[in-house]
């Protein structure tokens, strides 16, 4: 151990700010590079899940909405549409 | 030669199960190596008789520096494959490394310019090495915006490919410069081939930090490239599959 003490160890002889104030960053750029991906993985993942119900509802109501529309010009065969 | 290695690196859906399984060794030895050469240089390195207790700043600097270089190049030979081969998964490595290098580049340039006050009584001079690091960061800024600026996703990755090619030329500037020129900055502490001039004591916290980085940095990758692989193949069958089953848990 090259410190005598903890608050000796705080204080770098003199050099604390520049020490510190460099493995604060170091320790912010650590963190937020773990905490992005994870945070942005989960919120990927809500998403993608959320697109894929939507897409099996919608292709359900297609599938009622085309039936339909088959019935509609069975109906009217005769007539013109504008 | 086979070369079927080469095509299965290929499969994102090979790749985001290989990520699966090395992800958490590279996270957890990355962690306890960054933890361990931390305290070891913060407290039990012997302080420089010159600099004082400053110096311990190198146990950051050097490996954030040495980490921004190499990403660089590994970004560089994925560009390469990328254009060459067209691999999907080289484009998507560039996309999730440009920002960890970033990153890297800028702790690089922050933990020196706060180590350089002290020691040589100012916080930034444009010598070659800083001007190149800087030059560095925004060579870095310039694929991550290009790429979030072009729609087509094969233009973004053939545009910011060119882009890493054209900017390769500043990693051996960077390198080389403190030989080449008369600079400030103090020339390598480590090379490959010779043993450096400190103390055991001095460098081997140095060295631990640098392989805690490159874990660190390959934990990183692999999540974000795994992110990358989920929205670019969300239209599969495998990633539908896992999505739908990741989301009911």
């Amino acid at each position: 151990m090259n410190f005598e003490s903890f608050s000796e160890f705080l204080l770098m002889d003199g050099h604390a700010l520049y020490v510190w104030l460099s493995y604060g960053m170091g320790l912010f750029i650590i963190v937020f590079s773990y905490v992005q991906p994870v945070l942005a993985r989960k919120s990927l993942i809500r998403d993608l899940a959320q697109r894929q119900r939507r897409e099996e509802q919608g292709s359900s109501q297609v599938n009622t909405t085309v039936s339909g529309l088959e019935r509609n010009t069975e109906k009217n065969s005769g007539e013109t549409c504008l | 030669m086979n070369w079927t290695w080469f095509y299965k690196l290929g499969s994102p859906k090979w790749f985001y199960e290989t990520a699966n399984k090395l992800l958490p060794w590279f996270l957890w030895v990355g962690v306890v190596l960054l933890l361990v050469g931390s305290v070891w240089g913060l407290a039990f390195a012997p302080q420089d008789y010159q600099q004082g207790n400053s110096f311990r700043i190198i146990y950051l600097h050097v490996p954030s520096a040495i980490l921004a270089q190499s990403c660089y190049m590994m970004m560089a030979v994925a560009a390469v494959i990328s254009l060459v081969w067209k691999m999907k998964l080289a484009d998507m490595f560039i996309a999730s490394a440009a920002p960890i290098g970033a990153a890297f580049t800028f702790l690089a340039l922050f933990t020196g310019a706060v180590w350089g006050k002290p020691t040589w009584g100012t916080w930034w001079v444009w010598d070659a090495r800083l001007t190149a690091m800087l030059v560095l960061l925004f060579l870095y800024f310039g694929v991550i915006s290009l790429r979030s600026a072009l729609e087509n996703i094969d233009l973004a990755s053939r545009a910011s490919a060119i882009l890493i090619l054209v900017g390769v030329v500043n990693i051996p500037i960077i390198k080389y410069s403190v030989e080449w020129w008369n600079t400030l900055h103090q020339p390598a502490t480590f090379t490959l081939t010779e043993k450096p001039a400190m103390p055991s004591e001095m460098w081997l916290p140095l060295l631990v930090m640098v392989i805690g980085m490159y874990c660190f940095f390959a934990a990183i990758s692999l999540m974000r490239i795994k992110n990358e692989i989920l929205q670019r193949e969300r239209r599969t069958k495998w990633v539908r599959t896992l999505i739908s089953q990741t989301a009911k848990l």
